[in-house]
């Protein structure tokens, strides 16, 4: 089944059409890249899915699960499972990043019905996945992205992808501001979280997070269409090539 | 923005029903005649059954506040008040003129501070606090009295104190707000009903947190609470307020004259909740919160420290200060300060320096949401005497939506060369970048803003003792689903 199914989407954002008729379906289990250069409508793209105000559908539909997802709240998406890695994590002043945690998860676990987690739990639940991130206790007790490095705002987001388990995850270039080292380590992340029951959408400019999460499919996003769809292979022709040789085509 | 003013209205919407605490209590009341005049004063004090010095002492009072005129310099607005369409006294006919046992209390008055989450049965209490519960014009109970007095410490009504602890009372009553300070402090000197004394005897650590509930109950009617809080040498005392009213039409006025007095190397924590009937969505109705608090930091180091949650009233009008007379004290103001809707809060302290090396800090944080208007005002005063004072200031505001207000107005005043005084202030408002962000993650709207705005305030929060911080981080959500964005 297609855990994630986009069928001639179109999208307006402040007036201006943005997408302009996008079909993409991503199976479970899969990875797909979406690549384009800037102002293709990659963020649109991810903000769309996640039911961002301001980004609004004009015509086609999206899918999660058979379910149609457009008139969803954002917080009804994500306590259905979908998740979005921002390109830019936003910093919560005062909010400390445990309590943060602990308030998105059993708010997710509301909304589905099951029984909320006390605090012990998450604690143990937190401290089990941020080991293998390298985010340490003192980071879990600031205040949520304040004063983080850009490798520490990207492990946080994996964090707490590792944590809520979603069934979609969409990461919005979140290779961008990372130095190789950074990157290596997010990505380990990441692959560690692939999953036969787990679609991921992985939005990047550059072909070199593809070298270390592989994709299965990737999709060339110009001019708010998909112009080019192959294999993994077609990362590495854009990284020759460029987008310009694709656009052309 | 379109997220914030969607939030603002949904918040809007929901305002005033998300009151609480808006029941009335039916019971049957004893009252003053309507208005204000020399019997009036005559009848509280007989009421109390006070000795005749503290009868003189509310005349002069009365006499003096009959010559004074409203300030109107404060940042609010609000039309004008007949004092002589106010009832000034209401108690409930079963009290009687005194407190009485627990067992004795009227089975309604007791339901009534349940339903307020305040059992005043000791065992089923919180452990380790002590209440004085406060309904309108009296004091209905005192709890955890007997284990008070073994540790030396009076906790009692002030009623109950003036007739009892007359020395204590004289020695103190109206020296650290003296009778004339103010207009609404003169107007509760002639007519303060009840509050709450406290007495902690030389070195002695105050083995519970003690606190007061005030109820406002009867309509149309003032409450003018009156506490003094004596610490003597070397002892600690930390006490808590909170204040409820029903939701009305009309606006009702609480004066309040709160005194502290800590002598040396003392130390007073005083923290409220302030949850006075805000008013509706229209502005309609709510308690205009007038309140004169003031600490004297009188013996060398000693230590005075304001906490405050201000989520409630119409208008709030109310400076908690510290008078930094003796050396090397210390003086400390925590407040956040949310409104909503048509609220309008005036608030901030003032720290007068007058010892030397004493020191101050002061930490506000204002939140407008709505059409309300925030704003801080604050004095910091260092006098010739004071050598070496410092100060530290930062007010910080939250604006939700775009229609509401956050005003900072600091006052300075050096007149000692070494006086290093230092004032931070910022003014944010909710992104919608955050919003999203904790959507995305699941957390909805309301608690998503419940979740910033507590962010915002945790410096704050966390000078509130253990028992409350809780309580009064669920009330800022609560404001902020119901008095706040």
């Amino acid at each position: 089944m297609n855990m994630l199914e986009i069928d001639n989407l179109h999208v307006t954002v402040q007036g201006k059409e943005i997408l302009k008729g996008i079909t993409l379906s991503i199976p479970a289990g899969e990875v797909h890249a979406v690549m384009g250069p800037n102002g293709s409508g990659k963020s649109t793209l991810s903000y769309t899915l996640a039911g961002r105000e301001g980004y609004e559908v004009t015509g086609g539909h999206i899918y999660y699960k058979g379910e149609d997802l457009v008139p969803l709240s954002p917080d009804a998406r994500a306590a259905k499972g979908v998740f979005l890695a921002l390109q830019y994590p936003v910093e919560i002043p005062g909010v400390v990043t445990l309590t943060f945690l602990k308030t998105a998860l059993n708010a997710q676990r509301r909304a589905r019905g099951e029984p909320e987690l006390d605090a012990m739990r998450t604690l143990r639940l937190v401290r089990e996945k941020a080991t293998a991130l390298k985010i340490n206790e003192d980071m879990l007790r600031r205040p949520l992205n304040a004063g983080f490095s850009g490798g520490e705002k990207k492990r946080m987001e994996i964090l707490q992808m590792a944590l809520f388990e979603p069934t979609l995850a969409i990461l919005d270039e979140t290779d961008s501001g990372l130095d190789i080292d950074a990157l290596k380590l997010v990505a380990e992340g990441v692959n560690a979280l692939r999953s036969p029951s787990r679609a991921m959408l992985v939005i990047t400019h550059y072909q070199r997070l593809l070298s270390y999460i592989v994709p299965d499919r990737v999709h060339v996003l110009a001019g708010g269409r998909i112009v080019k769809s192959g294999g993994a292979d077609l990362a590495l022709e854009l990284e020759k090539s460029g987008y310009e040789g694709v656009e052309a085509a | 923005m379109a997220a914030v003013r969607e939030t603002t209205e949904r918040v809007a919407d929901l305002a005033g029903e998300k009151y609480k605490y808006g029941f009335v209590t039916d019971i049957e009341m004893v009252r003053a005649e309507r208005g204000l005049n020399d019997d009036t004063v005559r009848f509280i004090s007989a009421k109390k059954g006070e000795p005749e010095w503290m009868l003189q002492w509310r005349l002069e009072a009365f006499q003096r506040w009959q010559e004074m005129t409203e300030p109107n310099w404060a940042r609010v607005h609000y039309p004008k008040i007949d004092y002589q369409n106010i009832y000034y006294y209401a108690a409930p006919k079963s009290q009687g003129a005194a407190p009485k046992n627990l067992e004795d209390v009227d089975p309604k008055l007791l339901e009534t501070y349940k339903k307020l989450g305040i059992p005043l049965s000791e065992q089923k209490m919180l452990a380790g606090v002590a209440v004085d519960a406060v309904f309108d014009s009296v004091s209905v109970a005192t709890t955890f009295k007997a284990k008070l007095t073994e540790a030396g410490v009076i906790f009692c009504p002030i009623s109950e104190a003036i007739r009892d602890y007359p020395d204590l009372v004289k020695k103190y009553l109206g020296t650290v707000v003296p009778v004339t300070d103010n207009f609404f402090a003169t107007l509760n000197s002639a007519v303060f009903s009840d509050g709450t004394f406290v007495y902690v005897p030389k070195g002695v650590r105050c083995p519970m947190e003690l606190s007061t509930y005030f109820r406002i109950n009867a309509s149309d009617t003032g409450q003018f609470e009156r506490t003094l809080i004596i610490a003597d040498e070397g002892s600690y005392v930390s006490y808590l307020e909170g204040c409820t009213a029903p939701k009305r039409d009309e606006n009702q006025l609480h004066a309040a004259v709160v005194e502290l007095v800590a002598l040396g190397g003392a130390e007073i924590k005083y923290s409220t909740v302030q949850n006075w009937y805000p008013g509706d969505e229209e502005g309609k109705g709510g308690i205009y919160n007038f309140v004169t608090k003031r600490g004297d930091c009188r013996g060398r180091g000693s230590k005075i420290s304001w906490t405050q949650v201000e989520t409630g009233s119409a208008i709030t009008w109310k400076y908690p200060s510290c008078i930094l007379r003796g050396d090397d004290s210390v003086g400390e103001f925590y407040s956040i300060a949310i409104t909503n809707n048509y609220q309008q809060a005036d608030t901030g302290t003032k720290m007068i320096h007058l010892g030397r090396n004493t020191r101050s800090r002061i930490i506000s944080k204002g939140i407008s949401a709505g059409r309300a208007q925030n704003t801080y005002r604050g004095l910091v005063s260092v006098h010739p005497s004071a050598e070496n004072a410092r100060n530290h200031t930062q007010c910080d505001s939250l604006l939700i939506g775009g229609n509401c207000g956050a005003h900072t107005v600091p006052y300075i005043e050096a007149r000692n060369q070494s006086a290093k005084i230092e004032h931070e202030a910022t003014t944010s408002k909710i992104s919608d970048d955050q919003l999203f962000y904790c959507l995305q993650r699941g957390i909805p709207q309301e608690e998503a803003v419940a979740l910033i705005v507590n962010g915002f305030c945790r410096d704050v929060l966390q000078q509130l003792p253990m028992e409350f911080a809780v309580e009064a981080q669920k009330l800022v959500g609560i404001s902020l689903e119901g008095s706040v964005g």
